[in-house]
């Protein structure tokens, strides 16, 4: 399970999200919708852990245990993985190292070259991590590292941006798989937090439970496919419109 | 041997540079070093040399005690060669002195591509005793090992004169890894070595240098390439053990239609090493073409990495690619590409980058549960792996397995 409880954020000093309270259950996957500048993505950095991301208040826990102060590679041993949305090139540090690295026993190249096939990246095993790699090359590599990883807490910053429409079918099949969408519901023990800008992805991913977030705060929780029915007819606009209406009035 | 080797004109020049300061990096009085004359006696048998001495060389890639995967050997000791053996035939391998007197044309490759009187370090060389290596792989000769030559300081506080030849007749192939390094762990010492390379048509030629000094040692390599039609000349050069002052600028002229040159060489300065290291290609012939890569890393040394590609006919094409790392806050890296094209339509272009490591690198490998240290030494490695275009798999093999040797003094 992952609670998060009156959490507030700073990025160099100003706070970007305020009181935020989420709880994803284990084997749930939720969703977070929201305009651009949210606050979404910082909401999954401090999650991670990326220390650019000051928690000033409330708390996370994982798996029963306070990770607010842990560094972040001490929440990816812990189970917490994360699929970025624009990921760093690391000149000479290739791709089957990233595979190589995230495989807990560093893997023999028989599963490296298997994961490979599963993301269709044959190829690019040998180059430089994210050298030249084009949006979807881009996404499929970040989903087969977590593969290679298995997070039981996946965070996904906007999987299918980029992604041709060949090719989203593709990266579900891989979000399905880290997700366990396959197992029944109560033999499931991974999670997901997903960023969707334009909700293309529920068409291939089940989710259980949605957010709106506005001004680093979580305007509404509801069913994903009616919230995305309704962003997609009004627009984020009257999301925020809606949210504003139900703030109290000193505020 | 220098007495009869070279014509009075070269002599003339040479004395009239004796005291020239070069272009870069710092003056050194080269009167501070003794004389290396002593001669020392010729070794039948190298795996007779001492374990110290063979461990020296091992550390900067000679192999003596299995050296199956070598088609000769040359080892020099100050001024003096103490083995020289070919096992493949079509390659020779002796003392420049001793080609000298097998055969008369030999002395017309002396100073033809380096001037003598660049400096005052080439013209010591010429005015001193010296010696080196002459290997020359025959027309059509292709060798699969590669020879292996060690250019071995040993006497303390001396000066090492070496004056080396190699040429590859037509349609040859010749590898060549040079090991530099010396017995001392802390005497000061200087290294002048001049290096000519003549690549006919068609011909190939690798060469791999790594230098193995100690934190007093001063060197000044001067190598000069003349690379015929369809020639290829690679130079791979790894320097990541601590020396106190290197300055290099070695040049490659392409004479022959669709010539190829490729410098790469990966640097690291440890504090107090001050080095100044860099490659020039002249692209003198149409279609040329050349590539330069530098990787430096700074620990607390200053390194200044300069490239230099100058295209002067048509269809030539040519990169740099100059990137620095700076690992510790004192130290320097100074990256210097320069360009110069001369007419319309040639291709040339450069990059460079010089920085710390990426926080945002570090913390994308810790999200993959990676240490901070470990994230760190990934990226280290990734910045030293340079893959080698052209070169044997064997020798890029060994060239990767001594960059990771030094790696742990890096890190």
């Amino acid at each position: 399970m992952l609670k998060i409880k009156d959490l507030s954020v700073s990025v160099e000093g100003k706070e970007i999200i305020h009181d935020i309270n989420l709880t994803i259950n284990t084997g749930e996957t939720h969703v977070l919708f929201g305009p651009n500048g949210a606050g979404k993505s910082t909401l999954l950095m401090a999650i991670m852990g990326f220390p650019k991301y000051k928690i000033t208040k409330g708390s996370i826990h994982f798996k029963g245990k306070d990770i607010t102060r842990l560094n972040v590679d001490e929440r990816a041993r812990m189970g917490i993985g994360m699929s970025f949305q624009r990921p760093p090139v690391v000149r000479g540090v290739k791709t089957r190292d990233m595979v190589a690295a995230c495989l807990k026993n560093d893997g023999d190249s028989e599963e490296i070259t298997k994961l490979a096939e599963r993301a269709d990246l044959q190829d690019f095993l040998e180059r430089d991590i994210n050298y030249g790699f084009s949006g979807g090359e881009i996404k499929r590599s970040e989903l087969m590292q977590l593969m290679a990883q298995k997070p039981e807490l996946t965070l996904m910053d906007e999987p299918e941006s980029g992604v041709d429409l060949v090719n989203i079918a593709l990266i579900g099949e891989m979000m399905n798989e880290l997700l366990e969408k396959n197992c029944p519901i109560a033999e499931r023990k991974c999670m997901g937090l997903i960023i969707t800008h334009t909700g293309h992805i529920l068409d291939y991913v089940n989710a259980r439970t949605g957010y709106v977030m506005c001004d680093g705060t979580i305007g509404c929780v509801g069913d994903p496919h009616e919230m995305l029915a309704t962003i997609r007819e009004k627009g984020y606009n009257e999301c925020i419109k809606c949210y504003l209406g139900r703030l109290p009035l000193h505020e | 041997m220098s007495d009869f080797k070279t014509s009075k004109n070269i002599k003339d020049k040479a004395k009239a540079a004796a005291a020239k300061q070069a272009a870069y990096g710092d003056d050194i009085n080269i009167g501070n070093y003794e004389v290396a004359g002593d001669k020392l006696p010729y070794k039948e048998d190298p795996t007779q040399l001492d374990q110290k001495t063979k461990a020296k060389m091992l550390e900067a890639g000679i192999i003596l005690d299995d050296p199956s995967q070598r088609s000769g050997t040359y080892i020099q000791m100050d001024s003096t060669p103490v083995h020289f053996t070919a096992k493949q035939e079509g390659v020779e391998i002796m003392p420049v002195s001793q080609a000298l007197d097998k055969y008369d044309w030999v002395g017309d490759y002396f100073w033809k591509a380096q001037a003598v009187d660049a400096d005052k370090y080439t013209a010591n060389v010429e005015l001193s005793d010296n010696d080196g290596y002459f290997i020359r792989s025959l027309k059509g000769q292709k060798t699969v090992y590669p020879v292996q030559a060690c250019l071995f300081l040993k006497k303390p506080k001396a000066v090492q004169n070496v004056h080396n030849i190699i040429i590859a007749e037509e349609d040859s192939e010749l590898h060549i890894i040079t090991g530099c390094a010396t017995s001392n762990s802390n005497e000061p010492g200087l290294h002048l070595g001049v290096s000519e390379f003549f690549i006919k048509k068609n011909a190939k030629v690798t060469f791999t240098m790594i230098h193995s000094w100690n934190p007093s040692i001063a060197v000044r390599p001067r190598t000069t390439t003349v690379i015929e039609d369809g020639g290829l000349f690679l130079s791979n050069y790894l320097l990541m053990k601590p020396v106190s002052n290197l300055q290099m600028n070695p040049a490659a002229y392409c004479v022959g239609e669709n010539a190829t040159v490729r410098f790469n060489s990966i640097l690291v300065a440890a504090k107090d090493t001050n080095l100044d290291i860099g490659s020039r290609v002249f692209l003198n012939s149409p279609k040329s073409r050349t590539e330069i890569i530098s990787r430096a890393i700074t620990t607390g040394g200053k390194i200044v990495a300069r490239g230099y590609i100058e295209g002067n006919a048509p269809d030539v094409k040519g990169h740099l690619e100059c990137r620095g790392l700076i690992l510790e806050e004192k130290g320097i890296i100074h990256a210097i590409p320069e360009l110069k094209g001369s007419l319309a339509g040639i291709d040339l272009s450069h990059e460079a980058a010089v920085g710390k490591i990426a926080e945002e690198e570090v913390e994308y490998l810790m999200s993959r549960g990676l240490t901070r240290d470990q994230a760190t030494a990934a990226i280290v490695r990734g910045f030293l792996r340079v893959d080698v275009e052209g070169l044997p798999p064997l020798l890029n093999a060994e060239f990767q397995k001594a960059v990771e040797a030094s790696e742990k003094e890096v890190m």
